[in-house]
């Protein structure tokens, strides 16, 4: 099983004909299954040319069409991604995973206000991407550091993920699916959604859940944990040493008003029944801990 | 990014918000010139920093004569201004905004943030105006009235005049102070606003709504539309190694303590500066070099730390994925040589190519403490620090 993609998903790229957008499809292309997930692009001007064999169509509903792609991944620069999710959700793809860091936090209110009602699923933006190792990965991680396995990652951050699943590997854990929901303030599917699709999901045995100071996403997964979640749960908040009111790195790091600190976050994690460490090399040794 | 309340004050005026008039002044000319000119024999003397509790701090001051205005503007201009937001060492005064004084019958509070679980504009508004907003939530969150705006149709007449109804705003103000917290919202949406504070809104002995002091933030990654707002940035405001930083496309961020460290990625950042603190140290920086860092930005991240008087060891740590760790290496070598580097550097190097990227270290022939994971790399750093300050004789801190 796996969430969201596996061996079945085809993928089309939003913004292939540009440097990240090609790069990217590429690598993705070479992991697992990649050659024949990976099947459409959309570029509205270089309509009818193909990207190294995979075809360029001018809009969304097209290369769906065409292509039977049912997900999406969206390279496009900031001052257009959000246009790009609102033409994929207007498409009714299943799933959308925004690469793209930087897009003003006013248009992703006015993309995630229209998507309500809507069928697709978000992941980011500004975040790394998805992926079931062996399988498929749509995103920037690094393929190889991925083994197939049994437990989930869920992470608001890039390389603090692959440090996660690095230290998993280190103990011979693989993982059924990791995902990066993006270090954005504005987003789409948080760590509670996350949490609820491993919870459902029979190839997941457990959850490493690693957080960043900032809003409340990681407490409110919390409390959806405490009363619905049927499988271990383990978390690492980053950010306990971040001064309040600055931005650290991600639009969405920071503490503002006293909220959003990494201290109440493990608190509340902790007081909802979720092992929690404050040491980031331990996270790994951790989520063992519980199998 | 922040602005000062009197360029605030001015976007809000463009969008019909009703504000006292004021004049910016940089010298006590300028400020006795400013009253003299707006008339009136009441003004209000207003240091211009971007932190809050300026009027606690000593930052405003009412002048009921132009010698006071003078004398007032004197005192104030280049002093340190200490709030519970600049921290000990305070803010330098290098603008005054004068005012013309108004005469309030009460004070309310208006807000609007970004709320992140709404995902949409949240118009908060209390009747208690004036004072610290937080203390406000704290104490009394009943008092605090919130409603999201729907961002397709903008903030509605009759839901703005419920809100001011709920404040305790009178009846025969209310067409008024709806009309003003609807030109609030305008005005945050036009300009990409990530925060908007009228602290306090007053309702003047005269009945009217009027703003009496403005705060903006703005979303950095919205203003490469807003050049006008771009050009109010007040560089005498920010930390100078943040602005070199932000020159080079580094994210740093300054502390207070004595272990620079250099990561990419800002979760990984964020944890590599929990975990020196875990082991016993304290981190002087965070800095993210990104995912595309070439040798002149690692450089150049070296140099922003080297700045730092109290340095006492830096740690690299760099979880390599697209960005392979061969080129770090090469970076991190090349930047210890031209800052010829003097204290110790520990490395962490872990993902693609780290082999080759250990070895390109090793071969280096510099003095690099090698780190196998986080925590080897943590206590390796702190234990150098601390070596380094005792053979320098530095304090530690």
């Amino acid at each position: 099983m796996s969430i969201l993609i596996d061996r079945n998903s085809r993928v089309m790229t939003q913004g292939i004909t540009g440097k990240t957008g090609q790069f990217h499809t590429r690598m993705c292309r070479e992991y697992a299954n990649g050659k024949s997930c990976f099947v459409a692009g959309v570029n509205p001007r270089k309509s009818g040319e193909d990207f190294e064999g995979i075809p360029v169509f001018a809009t969304v509903q097209e290369a769906k069409q065409q292509t039977g792609a049912n997900v999406s991944v969206i390279y496009v620069p900031p001052a257009f991604a959000a246009a790009a999710i609102d033409e994929a959700v207007e498409a009714e793809l299943e799933l959308v995973i925004c690469i793209t860091e930087g897009i003003p936090v006013r248009d992703m209110i006015r993309t995630r206000f229209a998507m309500q009602g809507k069928k697709t699923r978000l992941i980011g933006p500004n975040c790394p991407g998805i992926i079931t190792p062996d399988e498929i990965k749509i995103g920037i991680m690094p393929g190889y550091i991925h083994k197939k396995g049994r437990i989930g990652v869920v992470s608001r951050s890039g390389t603090l993920t692959y440090e996660a699943v690095a230290q998993l590997m280190e103990l011979g854990l693989g993982q059924s699916t990791c995902i990066g929901i993006g270090g954005d303030p504005v987003n789409g599917l948080k760590h509670r959604d996350v949490l609820q699709l491993f919870n459902e999901d029979d190839e997941t045995d457990a959850v490493l859940m690693v957080g960043e100071i900032g809003g409340s996403d990681e407490e409110d997964c919390a409390r959806w944990v405490k009363d619905n979640m049927q499988k271990p749960v383990v978390g690492f908040i980053a950010g306990v040493t971040a001064p309040p009111g600055k931005r650290m790195g991600h639009a969405g790091a920071i503490i503002s008003g006293g909220k959003g600190t990494a201290q109440e976050k493990l608190e509340v994690m902790e007081s909802c029944g979720i092992k929690i460490t404050r040491n980031p090399a331990e996270m790994g040794k951790l989520l063992r801990s519980v199998l | 990014m922040k602005i000062h309340e009197y360029q605030a004050k001015e976007i809000l005026r463009s969008f019909g918000v009703i504000t006292p008039q004021g004049i910016a002044c940089f010298n006590a000319d300028e400020a006795v010139a400013a009253a003299n000119k707006m008339g009136g024999d009441t003004w209000v003397v207003k240091a211009q920093i971007y932190a809050g509790g300026r009027g606690k701090g000593g930052g405003v001051k009412i002048a009921r004569s132009l010698d006071d205005v003078r004398q007032l503007a004197d005192a104030m201009l280049n002093m340190r201004l200490i709030t519970h937001q600049t921290g000990p060492e305070g803010q330098l005064v290098h603008r005054l905004f004068i005012e013309e004084g108004v005469s309030i019958g009460k004070e309310y509070y208006v807000g609007m943030v970004v709320d992140r679980r709404q995902q949409r504009v949240c118009l908060m508004a209390s009747s208690e105006g004036g004072m610290d907003i937080e203390q406000v939530a704290a104490a009394t969150p009943d008092k605090i009235h919130k409603i999201y705006i729907n961002p397709m149709a903008g903030l509605q007449a009759d839901e703005a005049e419920n809100m001011a109804q709920k404040i305790g705003i009178p009846e025969s103000c209310l067409p008024q102070a709806a009309a003003l917290m609807q030109a609030l919202y305008q005005a945050f949406d036009a300009t990409d606003a990530s925060l908007l504070e009228i602290n306090p809104l007053a309702l003047t002995t005269q009945n009217q709504v009027i703003a009496l002091d403005a705060k903006m933030n703005f979303d950095d990654n919205a203003l490469f539309r807003h050049p006008e707002i771009t050009a109010l940035r007040d560089l005498d405001e920010e930390d100078p190694v943040e602005i070199e930083a932000s020159k080079h496309d580094l994210s740093y961020i300054a502390l207070d303590g004595n272990i620079g460290c250099l990561v990419n990625g800002a979760g990984l950042a964020m944890a590599t500066m929990d975990i020196i603190k875990l082991y016993g140290g304290n981190p002087a920086n965070f800095l993210d070099v990104g995912g595309g860092a070439t040798t002149e930005k690692v450089t150049e991240a070296f140099k922003l730390m080297l700045r730092n008087p109290k340095l006492q060891a830096i740690l690299v740590n760099i979880f390599g994925g697209i960005m392979k760790c061969d080129v770090i290496a090469q970076g991190v070598v090349a930047a210890a040589r031209e800052v010829m580097l003097a204290v110790p550097l520990v490395v962490r190097l872990e993902g693609t190519n780290v082999e080759i990227g250990k070895q390109i270290l090793v071969d280096s022939g510099l003095t690099i403490i090698s780190a196998d994971n986080m925590a080897d790399a943590a206590m390796k750093v702190v234990t150098a620090a601390r070596a380094h300050s005792h053979s320098t004789g530095a304090t530690n801190h």
